[in-house]
């Protein structure tokens, strides 16, 4: 297992944020981590480079799908101890509100772990927690250990 | 004036030589580096060079699915607009993608995206993500578009508060 896997090491927002920053794409549109109270958020502040329409503008669909699956990713990592790093199956988004030029959040829970796929939310929110502008749900293959049965 | 294989309104508003301006006018689109490839009616087709700065797994140098979802969004979308008989602004109400396999390290994704079905307000679209082959996929997409989603939204709404209760969308 590679060291920025083990979830001994990724426990703290620094650790977190290193092993966000060690994913090229997450940085490159600009994935922040907090943890606070036990619970992980990703915070992607505004940048010219996400914006897919112009003219109102408003963030690009793609950008708040990465946002999102970084979030699933970034969870299952925390909370799931695997060999590698979790591969999306398949998900889900769906495009709530026009995703204003600010600050955006997103948070991701596990609905459901099994052996080998994980069955995960995410939830992406700019100024108001109650007024989502996209949310994710999706399936997220697992690497059992192979000294496991899974 | 349009034959079946022109995108109908696009071929007037913009001549062929300014059919980039497509992918280069949408600031995330340029960013990833996309190149608009082909359009004819109610297809188009996008080629994602490969770039260190897309990958989402360092182990592997496999690609982010976020980045291959942000190539099937885009091309989806330009199918849509190759569709329209009215060119009008879009939005992507949801889209499904499902991974088939990991993109290999170091080679250029190629997407092609039809869309299959445009009602008055909502466009249909499926989308594969693939290097050489269309039939051996690393992805494929379902989505659907709102159409006419900037209607009743000035230039800049959604830096003065107005467009936050617009509709649904990841635009563009």
């Amino acid at each position: 297992m590679s060291a920025f896997l083990d979830r001994e090491t990724i426990r703290t927002e620094a650790e977190l944020q290193a092993f966000v920053d060690s994913i090229p794409y997450a940085s490159f549109i600009g994935v922040g981590v907090r943890k606070v109270g036990g619970e992980l958020t990703c915070v992607l502040p505004f940048k010219e480079d996400n914006v897919g329409n112009p003219m109102l503008p408003a963030l690009h669909g793609g950008v708040l799908s990465a946002l999102l699956e970084t979030a699933a990713i970034l969870q299952i990592t925390h909370e799931v101890d695997s060999e590698h790093l979790t591969k999306p199956v398949n998900v889900n988004i769906d495009y709530l509100r026009s995703a204003k030029p600010v600050e955006t959040f997103a948070r991701a829970y596990i609905t459901k772990q099994g052996r080998r796929v994980a069955n995960v939310r995410a939830e992406a929110w700019q100024d108001d927690r109650n007024r989502p502008v996209a949310a994710l749900h999706g399936h997220f293959l697992l690497a059992p250990r192979k000294n496991s049965d899974g | 004036m349009t034959t079946k294989s022109d995108p109908a309104p696009l071929k007037d508003l913009l001549g062929d030589e300014n059919k980039h301006l497509l992918v280069d006018g949408v600031p995330h689109a340029k960013a990833l580096g996309l190149k608009l490839i082909s359009m004819t009616r109610a297809n188009a087709t996008v080629l994602l060079p490969y770039d260190a700065r897309l990958i989402g797994n360092p182990e592997t140098g496999v690609i982010h699915g976020g980045a291959v979802t942000s190539l099937l969004d885009n091309v989806s979308g330009l199918a849509v607009f190759a569709a329209m008989e009215e060119l009008t602004s879009i939005a992507t109400l949801d889209l499904r993608i499902d991974y088939m396999r990991a993109a290999t390290p170091g080679a250029d994704v190629t997407a092609h995206a039809h869309c299959y079905k445009v009602t008055r307000t909502i466009a249909f679209v499926r989308g594969t993500a693939f290097e050489k082959n269309e039939n051996d996929p690393i992805a494929t997409c379902t989505g659907a578009f709102m159409l006419g989603s900037n209607a009743g939204r000035k230039p800049g709404a959604n830096t003065t508060g107005q467009g936050a209760l617009g509709e649904a969308g990841g635009d563009k």
